[in-house]
């Protein structure tokens, strides 16, 4: 009974998107068009929502702290953009600083999510809500040099958007595009999505891959097998705030800016509502499921704007946006409790 | 030294702390921070209270109690509506919150029986979800479902009303009562007996029967089902309290303003009560009324007094902001990671 129940927000939103397929058809909304959007949003977010598995699977739960994660990858991104690196070297280096920097912030992290056994979730919120007017701070009076990046006036402090344009925006998108009459199939940064898709695929089968999903099984046996649990938990956090870096590294390139201040606050919500709209309960996650998710997620999102528009009122899209994403993860809270619940409420 | 950490709260030392230290570097009269104080005491006091029941219940900080500010926005939206006015109008105003909260607390406790173990990650949802819903309703059904009488109120475009509503009627309504001054200090007695009084019911209800059964919930959790209690219903009971506290708890802060921002009012209600109570030496599993008063005067102190500081100590006010913000969210991080390392002193289960 409840197993079928746990496939209701699955269900809404394929309803959904049928009734707005429907009504795209209706208003001659172009099709391709939609294809290509789905399709560049898929991967421009997709590795976002790729960076909550590794937390996922240890069963640390959907990591809400992702503004750490993206602070990461846009302090990699500031600095490529600092030193005036373009092109595919631009983007490489800040991949690579983003990594490092990922590496340190998640260790630091990790070590607080150990401390708050039970809590995390809650916990990664707040750190993360927290951390945001903390790196506003250092936005706002880091010594960065290029002019590009700061306030025309008085030259102190960071933009709250930075094109990229001359650096390396869309280096990703414009990379091997595939041509079939009106679309235009985006292969390089599918590419690059299918690659991080793989590698996180296959990290599951290594050895320390296999010891986090054992921890997510049953944290009890896993001890008793000899797994280091802290340390493994602390290796998923490190490993979803890098996957995470660069995941905002690709969204950037693909936006064609850089959002700094307050943008990345919210930003873990909708990445946990696509990964559970993919049909990932809060205490298991496959990265087909993260695909399946973050397609029909961000479909919904192409599609909603443009009706909305031509239907009623503008605001209304976006509303209804937040109450998919809101409501999608308050369900999956609800229905199942992942390793809180109760013996009577999992079955 | 283990003793003094254990009676008080690091957070709360912080706190003083920094609030001195802000105080001095502003350079700001401290007859014009007192009286900045007296007015925020008397204007969130009654909101930081409505957290108190469910922690005591043992379900965390209610970050839900936004829902109590909706429904009480909800009330002052219809009185506008029906263009009423004065004392009378302000009984309505509470009568149609707190039967809406009543509504919808019930609800949240259904969900959070639901959600054991993780409440406060789902009341924070539960939040932005309410918040979407009602923004929902006055943003795109009020002039198309809802047909409204008072034209004032709404966009040009006819559907839709403005981001703000004048509340002119409402105005300090309260807060003239009553006022008393001592050379430039100005107290407005009727609300800060209002407050007290609140605080001195929640105080009451803490220690009735009703009370008893929460902190048994809270201290042991199922196990209360051994004495014959039904732990879902006294959980129920508890997020009712809280939401309808918070209703009037708005209602307050809304008729001090004077101006009703009908799409933003409601936000950070919650964040900002939450650290005002953490701030005062509550925990997420403890919280007395002393917490939650004192929190309210240290809180806002700092609130009051940091983007003077932050001007004169970097030339720059928006530092200031992103400190205020920063001590809101800060204090809430802190607390949960402080009380996970408390917790760990408690017996466990076999797994946990």
């Amino acid at each position: 009974m409840i197993v079928r129940a746990r496939h209701v927000p699955q269900m809404v939103i394929a309803i959904f998107l049928c009734a707005m397929a429907g009504g795209a058809l209706l208003l001659e909304i172009p099709l391709p068009w939609v294809i290509n959007d789905a399709l560049v949003r898929l991967a421009m977010n997709g590795v976002l929502v790729l960076s909550l598995v590794p937390m996922l699977n240890v069963g640390i739960g959907i990591n809400f702290g992702l503004p750490v994660a993206i602070v990461a990858g846009l302090l990699g991104l500031c600095l490529t953009v600092n030193w005036r690196l373009t092109g595919s070297l631009g983007f490489t280096m800040a991949l690579a600083l983003s990594t490092v920097i990922a590496v340190c912030l998640g260790e630091v992290y990790g070590r607080l999510l150990n401390r708050v056994r039970g809590r995390e979730e809650i916990t990664a919120t707040f750190i993360g809500f927290s951390f945001i007017p903390l790196t506003n701070f250092f936005w706002a009076t880091a010594p960065f040099t290029n002019p590009a990046m700061l306030w025309p006036i008085g030259g102190i402090g960071m933009r709250p958007t930075i094109g990229l344009k001359s650096y390396f925006a869309k280096i990703l998108n414009t990379w091997m595009p595939l041509e079939i009459g009106p679309l235009t199939i985006p292969c390089g940064l599918l590419l690059f999505f299918g690659l991080c898709c793989l590698l996180v695929h296959l990290f599951f089968k290594t050895t320390p891959g296999l010891a986090i999903l054992a921890i997510g099984e049953n944290e009890g046996y896993a001890r008793l097998c000899g797994i280091d649990v802290d340390r493994m938990r602390r290796l998923a956090v490190i490993l979803s705030t890098v996957i995470g870096a660069v995941g905002i590294c690709v969204y950037a390139q693909s936006y064609g800016f850089i959002e700094l201040y307050d943008a990345p606050m919210m930003m873990a919500f909708p990445a946990a509502s696509a990964i559970l709209i993919g049909g990932s309960t809060t205490g298991r996650a496959t990265v087909a499921q993260v695909v399946a998710g973050t397609f029909l997620f961000h479909t919904m999102y192409v599609l909603s704007g443009p009706l909305a528009n031509d239907l009623l009122v503008p605001e209304m899209a976006e509303i209804f946006r937040l109450m998919m994403t809101t409501g999608v993860i308050l369900f999956a809270m609800l229905h199942h409790g992942g390793r809180h619940a109760r013996p009577s409420e999992t079955l | 030294m283990q003793g003094l950490l254990r009676h008080y709260n690091p957070v709360t030392a912080v706190f003083v702390v920094l609030s001195l230290t802000a105080l001095a570097v502003s350079g700001m009269r401290p007859v014009f921070v007192c009286n900045e104080v007296i007015t925020r005491f008397i204007r969130d006091g009654v909101m930081v209270l409505a957290l108190i029941i469910p922690i005591t219940a043992g379900m965390g900080l209610n970050f839900a109690i936004v829902v109590g500010a909706i429904c009480a926005q909800v009330g002052l939206i219809l009185a506008v509506d029906y263009q009423l006015g004065g004392l009378e109008s302000l009984a309505l105003i509470m009568i149609v919150g707190v039967a809406l909260s009543i509504l919808l607390g019930y609800l949240i406790g259904l969900c959070l029986n639901r959600a054991r173990g993780r409440e406060m990650i789902t009341t924070i949802l539960i939040g932005f979800l309410a918040t979407s819903m009602y923004q929902l309703i006055f943003m795109v059904g009020y002039g198309t479902i809802i047909t409204p009488r008072n034209p004032e109120m709404m966009l040009s475009r006819g559907v839709g009303i403005r981001n703000m509503v004048d509340l002119d009627r409402f105005r300090n309504l309260l807060d003239s009562i009553w006022v008393l001054r001592f050379g430039e200090i100005e107290v407005p007695l009727f609300m800060l007996l209002v407050v007290c009084f609140m605080a001195l019911g929640v105080n009451y209800i803490l220690h009735t029967r009703l009370g008893r059964h929460f902190s048994a919930v809270g201290f042991s959790g199922n196990r209360v089902e051994a004495l014959g209690l039904d732990p879902r219903l006294i959980r129920i009971k508890a997020i009712i309290l809280s939401t309808v506290i918070a209703c009037l708890g708005h209602i307050i802060f809304i008729q001090n303003i004077g101006m009703l921002n009908v799409y933003t009012a409601h936000l950070n209600t919650d964040i900002f009560s939450c650290a005002a109570l953490l701030a005062g030496g509550a925990t997420v599993t403890r919280a007395k009324v002393r917490h939650a008063l004192f929190g309210i005067v240290l809180f806002h102190t700092l609130f009051v007094v940091s983007p003077q500081a932050g001007q004169n100590l970097f030339g720059n006010p928006a530092l200031g902001e992103y400190f205020r913000s920063f001590v809101a969210y800060g204090t809430i991080a802190v607390a949960l990671v402080l009380n996970a390392k408390n917790s760990d002193k408690l017996p466990r289960g076999p797994w946990k």
